[in-house]
């Protein structure tokens, strides 16, 4: 579904990321984990098509296509979704509006037709129960005043709603909760299935516990310096970044 | 011949139209001759320093439309409220319109300036309130002055809440080939009364048009004022706005902007305070584009203790556009206790798009809260690499945080059908099909 050749990336002249190799399959579950610093965040923004972030060296195939020049809204048309670790608040839209538009946008952008406003309806219903999400929240302004967690929660509610084949999550985790961690973690392995594919961004093997992946990378200085299957995030829970580089 | 003189010599003919007996000709007179003392205003004043009117004042308009033009509803429905029962002051070409208005003598007088100038039941009205307000030194409120002869005539009497809004809307229908307006409104809200009102300018061809208004206002003791103004004209339509607003005691009063379309629109807005606990709100959204220029002048004359006054502007330019906006406080020094505050905030959309942003506080009370504030800035980029992660293109993605940015003014819009009106210019200004209504 997605491969990192050789991806190197900078930010105002200073190289991030320093050659980046990366084979996502459909049905995978794939855990980045890394110190600050070392690059989490910029893979993640960088696949999502981010403009901010230059990449000088290296291709992102996903699907067979070579994606490096997509702008985010073509990536998120075709199917790939970043939850972010700081999600942006906009006074004035609604949940429920910003999720309409962005389904109906992507559908246009697939030349399919919009989604009826019943048929709308009933998946946000649906979607707001799997994460136990109350009614009252989706008329709130779109992260407006949230707290931390809700934030979270709300990053997976959208990625409910439209279906990626790619999910990344960026630090999900961070801010919340056990119980709310349980009930993120509980939506995103309903949603998980053997045609798409979950990269988790993450600092700590917490949510491992939760989200159990296929496989765990360890970043470091822009570049992967080991990968292992979900044993190596117990490993590095115990000994620390320090043992990895 | 240029303007000015035509303007001085065409006050003979308009004398032989109206009754020179009145006791208003005598204003008329006098302000015709501060006009021609004055002349138009230059850059060279500090008031005018950024906005240019040589290139308006080089069409060859007619002063007097000299044909009544009829409207038909269905054609121009779309520029009133929808759903929604009002009084309507409607005005083609400058003149009263009586078929698409619906005016009202009952609770209040929803009526014309021409009835109001000419007939004894309002001889007092006029004669406490009409031309009391006007800043002597500003020649194109004088201009009006010299000319005032038709606009709207509101008067609300004690204690009357007047339910419905009352819409002013003054066409031009194109019928000249270059046409200038001079509406005249008069504005009188008695003591505890109430009274929405929304009013707009709008052009229906792209023949040029000049409108040169003067609307004022007084607000009593205790009285409330909500009053909204549309200005989503054409582009070869120009607006000045002249409006004064006379405060007394424990009374509020509301005016918000909406100024998307013209060629240029100046929009002088000046409140005197006259009492105390006053509460003045100005608020506006501004959002252009191409060569369209919009121009701000405030003006809060705190003169008496414990009032407040609140400014809140956001302009959103792209294309060429140029926005100025210029807000003066000014609290006496009897004015103790004043909070005055005023926030400006812009988005430059393209490079070349600009905005002239001053804040000009005269204060000479020591017991105040005054505060201004400025911005100028892009989208945020974050917000907008967020909205298109999500799949929603760059160009409803920047109108959805356009909307976002000026939310906060169109959230203390009390009409409804307005509110939903706003939105969807909005939305078209910005040409974007949202998948939602704003």
């Amino acid at each position: 579904m997605l491969t990192i050749d050789n991806l190197h990336v900078s930010v105002d002249g200073k190289p991030i990321l320093n050659g980046i190799n990366l084979d996502v399959r459909a049905g995978e579950v794939h855990a980045i984990m890394g110190p600050n610093g070392s690059g989490k965040s910029t893979l993640s923004s960088v696949i999502a098509g981010n403009e901010a972030y230059e990449v000088t060296k290296g291709d992102i195939i996903y699907q067979n296509e070579n994606i490096i020049e997509l702008a985010p809204e073509e990536r998120a048309n075709k199917g790939i979704f970043l939850s972010f670790q700081y999600p942006v608040e906009i006074p004035g839209i609604t949940v429920t509006n910003f999720i309409k538009t962005a389904i109906n946008s992507n559908l246009r952008a697939r030349n399919e037709k919009e989604m009826p406003a019943n048929k709308m309806l009933k998946k946000i219903r649906e979607k707001a129960e799997l994460l136990e999400i109350d009614s009252r929240f989706l008329s709130r302004s779109l992260n407006e005043g949230f707290s931390g967690g809700e934030k979270k929660r709300n990053e997976i509610f959208q990625m409910a709603m439209l279906e990626p084949s790619l999910s990344i999550l960026d630090e999900t985790d961070s801010g919340l909760d056990i119980d709310a961690l349980k009930v993120v973690a509980n939506g995103v392995n309903k949603l998980k299935n053997k045609d798409n594919a979950v990269i988790l961004i993450t600092h700590y093997q917490r949510l491992l516990d939760y989200i159990v992946p296929d496989y765990v990378h360890v970043l470091h200085e822009g570049k992967i310096v080991k990968s292992g299957g979900k044993e190596l995030a117990h490993e590095l829970e115990e000994k620390g970044y320090d043992w990895i580089k | 011949m240029p303007l000015v003189d035509k303007l001085v010599s065409s006050f003979l003919a308009f004398e032989l139209d109206i009754d020179i007996q009145s006791p208003v000709h005598n204003i008329r007179t006098n302000a015709i001759k501060s006009f021609e003392k004055l002349g138009f205003p230059n850059k060279k004043l500090e008031a005018w320093k950024y906005t240019s009117l040589n290139k308006v004042l080089k069409e060859d308009y007619t002063l007097f439309s000299k044909k009544k033009n009829v409207l038909d509803f269905n054609k121009v429905k779309d520029f009133f409220l929808d759903n929604t029962e009002s009084y309507k002051l409607v005005f083609v070409d400058g003149f009263f319109d009586s078929f698409l208005s619906q005016t009202s003598h009952d609770k209040a007088d929803v009526c014309i300036m021409s009835a109001a100038l000419s007939k004894t039941k309002y001889a007092s009205v006029i004669k406490k309130h009409f031309n009391k307000s006007i800043e002597k030194s500003d020649s194109l409120s004088q201009l009006n002055t010299a000319f005032s002869k038709e606009g709207a005539y509101v008067r609300i009497p004690k204690n009357i809440i007047l339910e419905k809004p009352i819409e002013i809307i003054h066409f031009a229908t194109g019928n000249e080939s270059a046409l200038m307006l001079q509406p005249r409104n008069l504005i009188v809200i008695d003591e505890g009364a109430q009274v929405e009102i929304v009013e707009s300018h709008q052009s229906l061809t792209d023949n040029p048009i000049f409108t040169n208004s003067v609307s004022e206002i007084f607000v009593a003791k205790n009285a409330h004022l909500d009053y909204y103004k549309i200005q989503n004209d054409r582009l070869t339509s120009t607006l000045i706005d002249n409006t004064y607003i006379s405060q007394q005691r424990d009374s509020n009063a509301k005016i918000h902007t909406f100024s998307f379309g013209g060629k240029l629109t100046r929009n002088n807005l000046n409140y005197y305070q006259k009492g105390s606990h006053i509460n003045s709100t100005m608020k506006g959204i501004t959002i252009i584009d191409d060569k369209q220029l919009v121009d701000h002048h405030t003006l809060v004359d705190h003169a008496n203790p414990n009032c407040e006054s609140h400014q809140d502007y956001k302009g959103i330019y792209s294309g060429s556009s140029t926005g100025v906006f210029n807000g003066k406080i000014v609290v006496d020094k009897i004015a103790q206790k004043t909070n005055a505050f005023q926030k400006n905030n812009n988005i430059l959309l393209t490079d070349k798009s600009t905005i002239n942003s001053k804040p000009q506080l005269e204060i000479f009370a020591d017991d105040v809260k005054c505060s201004h504030g400025c911005t100028i800035g892009q989208l945020d980029q974050d917000a907008m690499f967020y909205l298109r992660a999500r799949g929603i293109p760059k160009k409803e993605a920047e109108a959805l945080l356009t909307y976002a940015f000026a939310n906060n003014v169109l959230e203390s819009v009390n009409i409804s059908a307005l509110k939903s009106k706003i939105k969807k210019i909005i939305a078209n200004k910005l040409g974007v099909k949202l998948g939602f209504d704003l």
